[in-house]
């Protein structure tokens, strides 16, 4: 177990490193010029040298990234280039919401794609499964900018049932929630429905069923504790997952967390703030990528550590 | 009976004119509500330049100069009154009594003089300190060999003179603009790197608190100079919020302003409802989007090539397609701008005078060439009408759609052919035909990373230009605009750009709040002047 645990950190810290390195690359191979950003219309070619030079632009490649990465390991992400304000503050600011965010959308999710997985297996076949089916088909397929907006105007605009976007309450939380976490509901309805109807096939089940007792407890004690076990594993890659959603959901649902900051950096190209969240993003999606790989064999202890 | 003719008659005559005269008069209190999609950067008015932060500092900081209310109209703000000299190199400034800061200490003059060099300094990293050129001392201090800026003395403690190298014509509107704004140098040394975030000014909104990427709080300066303004009691501004949800929020009731302006998905829906009428402010910009030629590149280095270009064009067809958001526009400068000629009708529309004028340009079958554009919409979708005119005289335009700080960068290289500036370029800092040439259409421009994405370099216009702005005397003003005139006249015969449209600026309010349309279309505190604005409702 030991050496599985260090086998798994010692590649997730090089899968880290490995982001830093792709996304500090890509961000100087974009053909524009934060300098120009920072200098504003106005700026001569001297003021515009001298901001580069300032800000450690002029030195070569190599030599910058060896000074990132050292303030990284101090846990200084460096000055945004727009707000002149430390990139680390502005995270540390908005992850809590971004990460209660996403507490939601896994709260959600279960909430969707258990109950409804469960409905479609005890269904199999009936008309009821392939509502079901078809209902989780089209929560992947839409675009959660669309389903957002669509939430908001019925739930939020038309019925009032929940505030039109903001932060602080759990009724701010509900629609954003359910937003992120609806794709994933989906997903795990089917998940559900297949782990719940490789269980049912099983022995146990059926001498339960001979043995006389109630469907309603063959589902639901012996089944279901079972057949959710997959589904707990895969949460840990959630994170992975809604780290890219909630630049879009955030965006939409006025939710002040690290996805709005990212879409706001990008479109100034503030490189600072842009390569501290990707760092941030990517060490909670390791991070939650190791929890998921160390709950599955403890789960399911047929799965072989390797 | 006559009697009571009369007095109901008169009671008639009184209600008519009571709701008009109510509606009116702005009643001091109430609160305003502003969202904007994209939290503030900053609000230090030495390095604030977007137009987001730009009317909030103009409302929390003054300067020696502001604009009335409204227009294009200079008047002395933080000044009583001025006074140039005859050679036009030295202006006195008079300050007015009683101006206090946020924080209760009196302005000086030492303070103008400190805010300037602030401006000036490259440790501030301000991108608007190369305005200052003109002021004597300015590139000592700009090349980091001295740390004040010599031209500027303190006469006495109400006094303040600034001495130039150069006549400068525009030093006035220079002195308007936010980064010659007076900021207090104890609470930018207290604040430190914090200062863009904690400001205190001497404007008519005090700073009250910043939660980032949520909401800045204003409320009123009661020891403003300006007796009764402003009229609001508090101000916030709301960030993260998407424009469309925006809309919905106002409908609600539940904010006032939209200051993204109207989403252009929603346009023809809003303004196509009568409840809208009044609560749509529409106003002209100091704006026009125009479609830059690189000069140096053949076949653009052909005069004839870009004025059949300007000729091919059908703005009208792509004013439809924006559901008239602008208005066509024949040269380039807006229609607002002091120096805007119009008697000059420009290039008409005319594509087989096009085709005429590319054969005698030795281009009869045409060309391919690239043209860049901003992906934001509705950029991608007026380049793709200009690709359309142009193939119609025979020119296949491939559309290059990119992130605004892409193509601003392919522009500054000279790479780009033809770029259409929509999204990106030009705004005019200050109302001066000025500010829409040196930098866009200057020798001083046409370099690497520079704004002259056309390149073009007319010494002998620089020339003009350069000795127009040296008529500063108070009677050259109108010869001054005329030389102008006559600059711009030859820009647009040279045809370097080929100019689209000029926008109009739409501000959606809610019904509660009460002004002249003109404050929420404000030329210079753009969008809207927080100062003038008041609520119907204020107890």
């Amino acid at each position: 177990m030991i050496a599985y645990l260090a086998r798994r950190l010692s590649a997730s810290a090089l899968i880290l490193i490995g982001v830093t390195i792709v996304t500090f690359c890509l961000t100087f191979i974009i053909p524009a010029d934060p300098v120009a950003m920072i200098a504003g219309r106005n700026s001569t070619p001297e003021m515009r040298e001298q901001i580069r030079i300032q800000l450690g632009l002029d030195r070569p490649l190599v030599e910058q990234y060896a000074h990132y990465v050292q303030r990284l390991a101090q846990g200084d992400f460096g000055i945004s280039y727009a707000r002149k304000s430390p990139v680390g503050d502005l995270i540390l600011s908005r992850l809590p919401a971004t990460l209660l965010l996403m507490l939601g959308a896994i709260i959600a999710e279960l909430l969707i794609g258990i109950p409804a997985g469960l409905y479609a297996a005890a269904r199999r076949g009936q008309t009821g499964d392939k509502v079901a089916m078809t209902l989780s088909f089209l929560t992947v397929s839409t675009p959660q900018f669309v389903l957002g907006l669509s939430l908001l105007y019925f739930f939020a605009y038309r019925l009032g049932w929940f505030p039109l976007s903001g932060y602080g309450s759990l009724s701010h939380l509900i629609l954003p929630a359910v937003t992120l976490g609806l794709a994933g509901g989906g997903w795990y309805s089917r998940m559900m429905r297949s782990s719940m109807i490789e269980i049912l096939r099983q022995d146990y089940i059926r001498t339960a069923r001979a043995k006389g007792m109630s469907e309603k407890r063959v589902m639901f004690v012996h089944a279901l504790r079972n057949a959710i076990l997959p589904v707990i594993a895969m949460i840990g890659l959630d994170v992975g997952i809604f780290m890219s959603g909630v630049v879009v959901v955030e965006n939409v649902f006025g939710w002040p967390g690290i996805g709005q900051l990212m879409w706001q950096a990008i479109q100034s190209l503030d490189i600072p703030i842009i390569m501290g969240v990707t760092t941030v993003a990517a060490l909670f999606i390791v991070a939650g990528n190791l929890i998921a790989d160390l709950i599955a064999p403890l789960i399911d202890p047929r799965i072989r550590l390797r | 009976m006559r009697s009571i003719l009369i007095a109901s008659a008169a009671a008639l005559a009184l209600l008519a004119t009571a709701p008009a005269a109510l509606a009116q008069s702005p009643k001091q209190g109430g609160a305003a509500v502003v969202t904007f999609n994209n939290d503030l950067t900053t609000l230090d008015p030495q390095v604030g330049y977007d137009w987001q932060n730009w009317s909030v500092i103009k409302s929390i900081f003054d300067g020696l100069m502001d604009y009335k209310p409204g227009t294009t109209e200079l008047e002395p703000d933080l000044a009583e009154s001025y006074t140039v000299s005859d050679d036009g190199l030295t202006y006195t400034f008079k300050l007015r009594d009683g101006i206090k800061f946020h924080n209760g200490r009196p302005m000086t003059p030492a303070d103008v003089k400190y805010s300037l060099e602030r401006a000036v300094d490259p440790k501030t990293q301000s991108p608007g300190g190369g305005y200052f050129s003109a002021i004597e001392g300015y590139d000592a201090l700009a090349g980091g060999k001295a740390s004040e800026l010599t031209g500027i003395r303190i006469v006495d403690d109400k006094t303040i003179s600034f001495t130039l190298t150069r006549p400068d014509a525009t030093f006035l509107h220079l002195m308007a603009i936010n980064f010659a704004y007076v900021v207090p140098k104890e609470e930018v040394e207290k604040a430190g790197a914090d200062w863009g975030k904690k400001p205190v000014g001497t404007g008519a909104f005090k700073f009250v608190e910043w939660v980032p990427g949520q909401r800045i709080a204003l409320e009123r300066n009661k020891d403003y100079f300006r007796q009764g303004v402003p009229y609001l009691d508090k101000l916030t501004f709301e960030f993260g919020q998407d424009p469309t949800v925006a809309v919905l929020r106002l409908k609600n009731g539940e904010i006032d302003i939209v200051g993204d302006g109207i989403p252009p998905a929603q346009f023809a829906e809003i303004m196509a409802d009568p409840a809208n009428k009044d609560l749509v402010a529409i106003g002209d910009q100091l704006q026009t989007g125009y479609v830059t030629m690189n000069v140096t590149q053949p076949p653009f280095d052909n005069l004839k090539v870009r004025q059949a270009v300007n000729m091919a064009i059908n703005k009208d067809r792509i004013v439809r397609l924006i559901n008239n958001r602008a208005v066509p526009a024949v040269q380039a400068l807006p229609p607002a701008m002091p120096g805007y000629n119009t008697d000059n009708k420009g290039y008409a529309y005319d594509p087989d005078g096009a085709k005429k004028l590319l054969a005698e340009a030795g281009q009869p079958d045409g060309f391919t060439t690239e043209l860049y554009a901003m992906n934001v919409d509705p950029n991608p979708r007026i380049a793709q009408a200009i690709q359309q005119d142009l193939a119609a005289i025979g020119v296949k335009a491939e559309i290059r759609s990119l992130a605004q700080a892409e193509v601003i960068a392919a522009g500054g290289s000279g790479k780009a052919p033809m770029i259409w500036s929509g999204g990106m370029a030009w705004i005019a800092d200050f109302p001066d035909p000025a500010n829409f040439y040196y930098g866009i259409l200057g020798c001083a421009g046409a370099v690497e990373g520079g704004w002259n994405w056309s390149k073009y370099c007319n010494k002998e216009l620089d020339a003009r230009a350069q000795n127009a702005d040296g008529m500063v005397k108070a009677d050259e003003g109108e010869k001054r605009i005329g030389e102008w005139k006559g600059v711009f006249d030859e820009v647009l015969k040279d045809a370097p750009w080929a100019p689209v449209f000029n926008e109009k600026r739409f501000t959606y309010h809610s019904a509660r709040l009460g002004g002249d349309s003109s404050l929420f279309t404000d030329p210079i505190h753009i969008p809207v002047n927080y100062d003038y604005i008041f609520a119907k409702d204020a107890q």
